[in-house]
């Protein structure tokens, strides 16, 4: 079976590609990465600010046990209902440089959509990083071991 | 053929992929890798001795010491740490899917 979801990272290249097709109108996955209490349950981040307009901000917020573990912020640069969001992506705390992403909405049929995330980073060497970081617990890590990386990293 | 020259087989073992996390962002003597594990330090050059021989690490003299350094370059080759990145968003995805079907319904 096909994948629905797809990450495309070509060797020595500072991108890398995330393509994902919904069984969902476009306009409700626009939505969902629009609001700011959708995006808390589907990101499972706390949304301390998200202002969803060309030149606004965000700043997201991950907890464990009642500790926050990850903070990320950016800044939105496009924003085109229901096509595009064009926004800068910055982990603090952790010595990766800020990020580009842009997204593209796509209609494929009046029930289904194609969402793509092209990820810019600074270098090749900080995108290879970041796919190495243990963020997924497939990895058979203990979670307190993926906070002792991420707060080694402060 | 010489299975410790496998990737694959290199990251199999916990132990050694905690070693390459450990590594993700910095370089460290092999002193300093094995005091993050209880396991016995010869059991700990063991794992980096096959990491070192697929690669996956690399050794530096640093005066006395020898650094080991991360080589990404040789990770690309490893579907399975990319893996975990897609399985990542493939998860928040299917969430994002579930709750706006149901948003849709309201």
């Amino acid at each position: 079976m096909e994948q629905k979801t797809k990450v495309i990272a070509e060797n020595g290249k500072q991108e890398l590609t995330i393509t994902r097709e919904f069984d969902l109108p476009v306009e409700l996955v626009f939505k969902a990465y629009s609001e700011s209490e959708l995006i808390e349950q589907w990101m499972g981040t706390k949304v301390l600010k998200l202002e969803s307009k060309k030149h606004g901000s965000y700043q997201f917020e991950t907890s464990h046990e009642g500790n926050v573990v990850f903070r990320a912020n950016g800044v939105i640069h496009e924003y085109v209902l229901n096509e595009k969001i064009t926004r800068t992506f910055e982990m603090e705390n952790t010595p990766f440089p800020v990020q580009l992403e842009y997204l593209e909405f796509e209609k494929l049929t009046e029930t289904t959509s194609r969402l793509t995330i092209l990820q810019l980073f600074k270098s090749p060497k900080f995108r290879d990083q970041l796919l190495q970081m243990p963020f997924a617990q497939g990895i058979n890590m203990a979670h307190n071991r993926l906070q002792e990386i991420i707060s080694s990293l402060k | 053929m010489n299975l410790r020259r496998d990737v694959f087989q290199a990251i199999a073992d916990p132990t050694r992929r905690s070693i390459l996390l450990l590594l993700t962002t910095q370089s460290m003597t092999a002193g300093a890798i094995a005091s993050n594990f209880d396991t016995a330090r010869p059991t700990v050059s063991k794992h980096l001795q096959i990491l070192t021989e697929c690669e996956l690490l690399r050794q530096e003299q640093q005066g006395r010491e020898i650094y080991y350094h991360f080589n990404p370059t040789k990770m690309k080759e490893i579907a399975d740490f990319l893996e975990p990145f897609r399985k990542m968003w493939d998860d928040k995805f299917n969430k994002l899917e579930e709750i706006m079907k149901n948003y849709k319904k309201e």
